[in-house]
């Protein structure tokens, strides 16, 4: 156990190690782990965004699907409206027509009584023409007793 | 082992701890070289390093090789247990210094762990080295010079980080107080601290690994007692070996966990 020289060559054995690994070890193996931590911050920031993107869509499209579902509802009431407000429609528009048709009809009927009648009514007016004429024959002169006749029949038309 | 001599058990131990030396002016003395120390440590270091350069050299912000997921695990390591002491810009001295000084101490620390006896037979028959200690940590020079350097950095961030007045301070007026009255005891106190500091730093590993190696050499010699001797022999090493995986990794753990402690103390004024 004696101090020699060696001491002094182990020490600048010692001082070029360390010189060596400052130089040439330790910085680009510490620049390999930061860039690599680096990356993997990156990457797990990159997935919490995406997850938060995915939530941010998800709470969107509940609310799409909400919203059309909402709209599709009153489409829906709208229609059933829309078809109770023409079916009423229709049975008024019915109603009118089929009293239109009604009072057409009763027209009619009115006009065919009316030219029944007035038919009748010559006919009888010819009848009792006929009759007065037969009772009269000889008393009437047709020719001295026209405006009489004329005047009878239009006060039996 | 040495084939001239008579195998003693102060012969067998003798050989396995003298260390083959170089001049390296004049005749011996201070100016001695421990060539195995130097060139084993020198080769670990090479290789501990420069296996980190490679690995590193090609490192991608990507998905890492095994080998650079190995790496990294190694290098967080050690990062983060100098994040938790050192409060300041770690990266560009501390950290790398914790790095290296973890694993050029694990390398050298694990060479106890190979077989003695068959190492010296390969210097021997291979290399035709009589004397080889393979284990760097166990010379008290390494273990010295690596402790006194960070001694040496513990000044100088001492001095840059504080200033010659603010360290003068520190040395007076801690840990008793500024009263005048105090000073000397002040002084004395922190003296003491910056000699125990190295000394404890440096002779806790090598006590820790020469005294591991010395109990490889005592199981040693005892497998060489006949056939009871060999069969607890290798029992008793194997056991010792995988124990000591655990001693040469905490005190390598040891050691830069103080070298980080130290250089940290020197930032931090009290």
């Amino acid at each position: 156990m004696n101090i020699n020289f060696t001491l002094v060559s182990q020490a600048l054995a010692f001082s070029i190690f360390i010189w060596f690994t400052i130089k040439y070890v330790w910085p680009p193996l510490m620049q390999a782990i930061e860039e690599r931590q680096k990356v993997i911050a990156d990457g797990l920031a990159a997935g919490e965004r995406g997850k938060q993107d995915l939530e941010l869509a998800s709470q969107r499209s509940t609310e799409v699907l909400k919203e059309a579902r909402q709209r599709a509802a009153e489409i829906v009431t709208l229609a059933e409206k829309r078809a109770s407000e023409i079916i009423e429609e229709a049975k008024l528009i019915a109603k009118e027509e089929g009293s239109r048709i009604l009072i057409g009809a009763k027209a009619e009927i009115e006009h065919e009584v009316f030219s029944a009648k007035e038919v009748l009514r010559q006919q009888v007016a010819e009848i009792a023409i006929a009759g007065a004429a037969r009772i009269l024959r000889r008393e009437v002169d047709a020719g001295a007793h026209a405006d009489l006749l004329v005047s009878i029949e239009e006060e039996i038309k | 082992m040495a084939a001239d001599t008579e195998l003693t058990p102060t012969s067998y131990i003798n050989h396995h701890l003298t260390h083959l030396t170089a001049h390296v002016s004049g005749d011996g003395g201070f100016w001695t070289l421990h060539v195995d120390t130097f060139v084993t440590s020198l080769i670990l270091g090479v290789l501990g390093i420069g296996f980190l350069w490679l690995v590193v050299r090609k490192a991608t912000a990507g998905v890492p090789s095994k080998r650079q997921a190995f790496v990294e695990l190694t290098v967080e390591f050690i990062d983060s247990q100098v994040k938790n002491t050192f409060h300041g810009d770690r990266h560009t001295f501390v950290a790398p210094l914790a790095l290296t000084v973890f694993v050029w101490v694990l390398m050298m620390n694990a060479m106890d762990i190979l077989p003695i006896d068959i190492l010296a037979w390969i210097y021997e028959h291979l290399f035709g080295l009589h004397n080889w200690r393979t284990v760097p940590t166990t010379d008290v020079n390494t273990t010295f010079a690596l402790a006194l350097s960070v001694w040496l950095l513990m000044l100088f961030f001492n001095l840059k980080v504080k200033g010659v007045a603010g360290w003068a301070y520190e040395l007076f007026c801690t840990p008793f107080g500024k009263n005048p009255l105090m000073w000397p005891l002040n002084l004395l106190f922190n003296f003491i601290e910056y000699v125990s500091k190295p000394l404890s730093h440096s002779l806790r590993l090598f006590g820790n690994i020469y005294a591991g190696e010395i109990i490889f050499l005592l199981i040693g010699m005892w497998a060489a007692t006949g056939v009871t001797g060999t069969i607890f022999g290798t029992l008793l090493g194997a056991g010792w070996a995988i124990f000591h995986i655990l001693i040469v990794t905490l005190q390598a753990f040891i050691f830069m966990m103080l070298t980080v402690v130290y250089i940290s103390m020197a930032h931090e004024s009290h």
